[in-house]
């Protein structure tokens, strides 16, 4: 079912852990679409692609697309405003 | 170097299998024994990352099942066709070694101030909500609202029943078959169900959801619209492939 294809921000929280180096999943994101903020474990993602795909959970923007290679990650952070987070502690 | 420290927030640790316990015929609970492993907080995960003998690796992840402060453990789903979960469910004996990092999330945590707890879970989607249970203090109302296919893929069924009582309130749903006499649900949830069950929206009780997509986009539209704050409902979706 296609619905069953949408999980959540939570699933991403490793690699956006990796990634950053901070707890992502609570940092607050701001679509540069329809202007909506949201906490990052609350928008819409895609990992049956080759790529991850992340969503507005309000407009569907694409907010975010991560591709991992064996040695490099590409990020295209274009669907977003602003990211907020946390400084680590 | 400043930057290490940043970066060494999420490393790749062995674990190694101390244990096991089947808790129904597609599902395994797996003890494990991490060196550096910093801890936990009930509701987050971890991934497990298998390498093959040709470097080719897999990474998934799984709910943490234990409360904090408890050994490690992990409760893994056999999904057909999986990578990495059917060597978790049907392969891993004691004395395994496989890589683990986390703990990972900060949104489908939670930390026990006292307040009733509602926790609906669909399938493996209670992994999460029992390691809150788990490390729930004494005084803490926590009801569950469990939906699973039949009686025999209830996982923690037998610690559920020690542990339901006053303080602990469990509500079953089964949906595919139920035994004879069976006195829970029979359907999958809906709004009525979630009526019935749920704590009025006027005691405020922290909420956290865990299931299938489908699953957990039901129950937080029904609690919507029993006047929950739509924001007071923390969920987590996994998906129904790929494991």
């Amino acid at each position: 079912m296609a619905d069953d294809r949408r999980l959540d921000g939570n699933a991403i929280g490793g690699m956006m852990l990796e990634l950053f180096g901070v707890e992502m999943t609570t940092a607050t994101e701001v679509c540069r679409t329809c202007g909506t903020a949201d906490v990052v474990a609350r928008l819409e993602v895609y990992m049956d692609a080759p790529g991850t795909v992340v969503r507005c959970a309000h407009c569907k923007a694409v907010l975010m697309r991560i591709v991992r290679g064996p040695d490099r990650t590409w990020l295209d952070l274009s669907g977003f405003r602003s990211i907020e987070l946390r400084s680590p502690d | 170097m400043a930057g290490t420290a940043v970066l060494g927030r999420l490393t790749w640790l062995v674990a190694q299998v101390t244990g096991a316990v089947d808790e129904t015929p597609r599902v395994r609970t797996l003890l494990l024994e991490a060196d550096g492993w910093p801890g936990h907080r009930a509701g987050q995960h971890l991934d497990v990352r298998l390498t093959a003998e040709d470097g080719y690796q897999a990474e998934r992840s799984y709910s943490i099942a234990s409360a904090p402060g408890e050994p490690l453990a992990i409760t893994i789903e056999r999904l057909e066709d999986g990578e990495v979960s059917p060597y978790l469910v049907d392969e891993a004996r004691d004395g395994d070694t496989f890589e683990v990092r986390g703990p990972i999330g900060g949104y489908f945590v939670w930390e026990d101030d006292g307040r009733p707890v509602f926790l609906v879970g669909g399938g493996s989607g209670v992994v999460p909500l029992m390691s809150m249970i788990r490390s729930s203090s004494e005084s803490t109302p926590i009801r569950l609202l469990y939906s699973s296919r039949t009686l025999e893929d209830v996982i923690y069924r037998q610690e559920l029943d020690a542990r339901a009582g006053d303080r602990v309130e469990v509500f079953h749903t089964l949906t595919r078959e139920q035994p004879p006499g069976w006195a829970g649900y029979a359907r999958r949830i809906d709004a009525e169900m979630l009526r019935e069950v749920a704590w009025p929206s006027a005691e405020q009780p922290h909420v956290f959801v865990c299931g299938s997509t489908r699953f957990v986009d039901v129950a937080a539209d029904g609690l919507v619209a029993l006047g929950y704050e739509p924001l007071s409902i923390r969920t987590e979706r996994f998906g129904a492939t790929g494991g």
